[in-house]
């Protein structure tokens, strides 16, 4: 048992390698299918950091009154910060808000030297809240809205509606995105047993020939199924290997476009898990490949 | 021991086959003939279980071939060695390979391969182009190597299907007295051919075919149609 495995694996490695031309084409088709896949996949890693990116924008801005007292605010502040669909809340003060608007124009000494004209508080301190999903600022907005919340506030700012309807959007484009991923992943598929197919078909003859002297059903297929493996491997590595340049290439032009995303990086810190991905890929659609093909040729 | 009972074959209704009865024995020297088209080749695919009979059955010992099973089949080809007019050698491998393949599907050891194969390669001749390629050998060269293929598991039988259609004289006599050589080893031969020539040389059994049917089956014979 073990020395007719032995013997398969060294037969389809030796097959492999003696029909170069053969194994470099069907290589080159299935790397470009392998490509394909890849491609949608990082597509949609691009499509799910810009919805995560606009989702980490949503907030709800809390304006108080000025003489609410800072205890009182940041007791809200607590109260908001336990609640399960709040990520984040960051307290503004009255001076801190100042310090910002000084800041923002300190290039503007009319604007400054009239803020010195005021006297005491004039910048109301806000909770500025973040929400985990577009779909939980309802509660949050509900939760501020309290009537023991409500004498405290004197505005309540949201961003909801732009983000709501740019989520729409994304999670459109997502969507048809996915359709049109499976779509192109079929193509892919279909492809690589096409070209199996015709790598079979080019070597039915010797097929032909190892039944009639004898050989059983799995000792002729087992070679091949090796080298629908071998495909497999080394498709998936060669289509890696040139995705590399790509993404380095192009990873500055993309970050210009969505913002926060370093394809670069994402690539490089994935590159086993995704090139795990190809390699599972290429190599069942490989051996199954083989093993469809070549089954016409077996019945002699 | 071979027994063909009532055998026939067609194809689409057009019958390749009819009605044979046919007894060879162990260790006989047998000659097909008959023009193409006269069924030789059908009854050396029946034989092989390559094609199945439209009815009739036939025996090899006690063993029937028109009910083997799938799994049974490869074992049934390994007990008979066939070489083919176009030789059937596998490519992309080397002689030495060509022939190792016959032993490497019944399971021999490694070490009996090495020893065997290249005994059997002198047999034939082709001890010194063991590590060529098909595409390096002469035609008779090749079919050297398919004989040495077809006897390297020592088989109680051998066909041979017009084995020297693709040769010149020369290397046709060297083929045949090949399978002569190993027809006095003990061995059954089954050889299909319509070369005139040859059948008159060797004097053995002959069976003649025309359209399908034995019309002709004598000890010493000669070539007649």
């Amino acid at each position: 048992m073990v020395n007719a495995l032995g013997r398969v694996f060294k037969t389809g490695m030796r097959h492999f390698w003696r029909n170069g031309w053969l194994s470099t084409a069907t290589i080159s088709v299935m790397a470009l299918a392998l490509a394909m896949i890849l491609g949608v996949l990082l597509v949609s890693v691009l499509m799910g950091a810009l919805l995560d990116n606009l989702k980490s924008k949503l907030d709800v801005s809390v304006y108080f009154r000025l003489d609410t007292p800072e205890e009182e605010i940041l007791k809200m502040k607590n109260d908001v910060l336990a609640r399960p669909e709040v990520k984040r809340v960051e307290y503004v003060s009255s001076d801190d808000a100042l310090a910002r608007f000084k800041d923002r124009y300190k290039e503007d000494q009319t604007i400054l030297a009239s803020l010195d004209e005021l006297d005491g508080k004039i910048f109301e301190a806000s909770l500025n809240i973040g929400a985990r999903n577009p779909e939980d600022f309802q509660p949050i907005v509900d939760f501020i809205k309290d009537p023991r919340f409500v004498p405290l506030e004197s505005k309540v700012q949201e961003n909801r509606d732009v983000i709501d309807r740019l989520s729409a959007v994304i999670t459109g484009i997502r969507v048809v995105g996915f359709g049109v991923s499976i779509m192109l992943s079929a193509v892919a598929v279909l492809i690589c047993f096409n070209t199996i197919r015709m790598a079979i078909y080019t070597l039915r003859d010797e097929v032909n020939i190892m039944k009639l002297v004898g050989g059983t059903n799995w000792f002729v297929r087992g070679p091949f199924l090796v080298e629908g493996f071998a495909y497999g491997i080394v498709s998936s590595l060669v289509t890696m290997v040139l995705f590399y340049p790509l993404v380095f290439a192009l990873s500055p032009s993309l970050a210009r476009f969505f913002p926060g995303v370093n394809l670069l990086d994402y690539f490089v810190s994935n590159f086993v898990l995704l090139w795990l991905i190809l390699l599972v890929a290429g190599t069942v659609i490989g051996v199954f490949g083989s093993m469809f093909a070549i089954r016409k040729y077996l019945r002699v | 021991m071979i027994l063909f009972s009532n055998v026939s074959k067609y194809y689409n209704s057009h019958p390749a086959l009819e009605g044979i009865n046919l007894k060879i024995s162990q260790g006989e020297f047998v000659s097909i003939v008959g023009q193409s088209g006269a069924g030789k080749s059908t009854l050396l695919k029946l034989l092989i279980a390559e094609e199945a009979p439209t009815q009739g059955r036939i025996y090899l010992d006690d063993k029937e071939i028109t009910s083997i099973s799938r799994t049974e089949l490869p074992y049934l080809r390994r007990r008979i060695g066939t070489v083919f007019q176009d030789f059937k050698l596998l490519a992309n491998r080397t002689a030495f390979e060509n022939v190792a393949f016959a032993m490497e599907v019944a399971g021999s050891p490694r070490k009996e391969i090495a020893q065997d194969v290249p005994q059997i390669l002198q047999l034939v001749g082709l001890e010194q182009k063991a590590g060529q390629f098909p595409r390096e050998l002469s035609g008779g060269e090749q079919q050297r190597v398919a004989i040495a293929r077809a006897l390297v598991h020592q088989p109680d039988i051998i066909i041979a299907d017009e084995p020297t259609g693709n040769l010149d004289p020369l290397n046709t006599w060297d083929v045949i007295r090949l399978l002569m050589k190993i027809h006095e080893l003990g061995t059954t031969i089954i050889l299909a051919t319509h070369d005139r020539e040859i059948i008159n040389t060797i004097n053995k059994r002959v069976i003649s075919f025309d359209k399908g049917r034995v019309v002709r089956d004598e000890e010493g014979g000669r070539y007649i149609l």
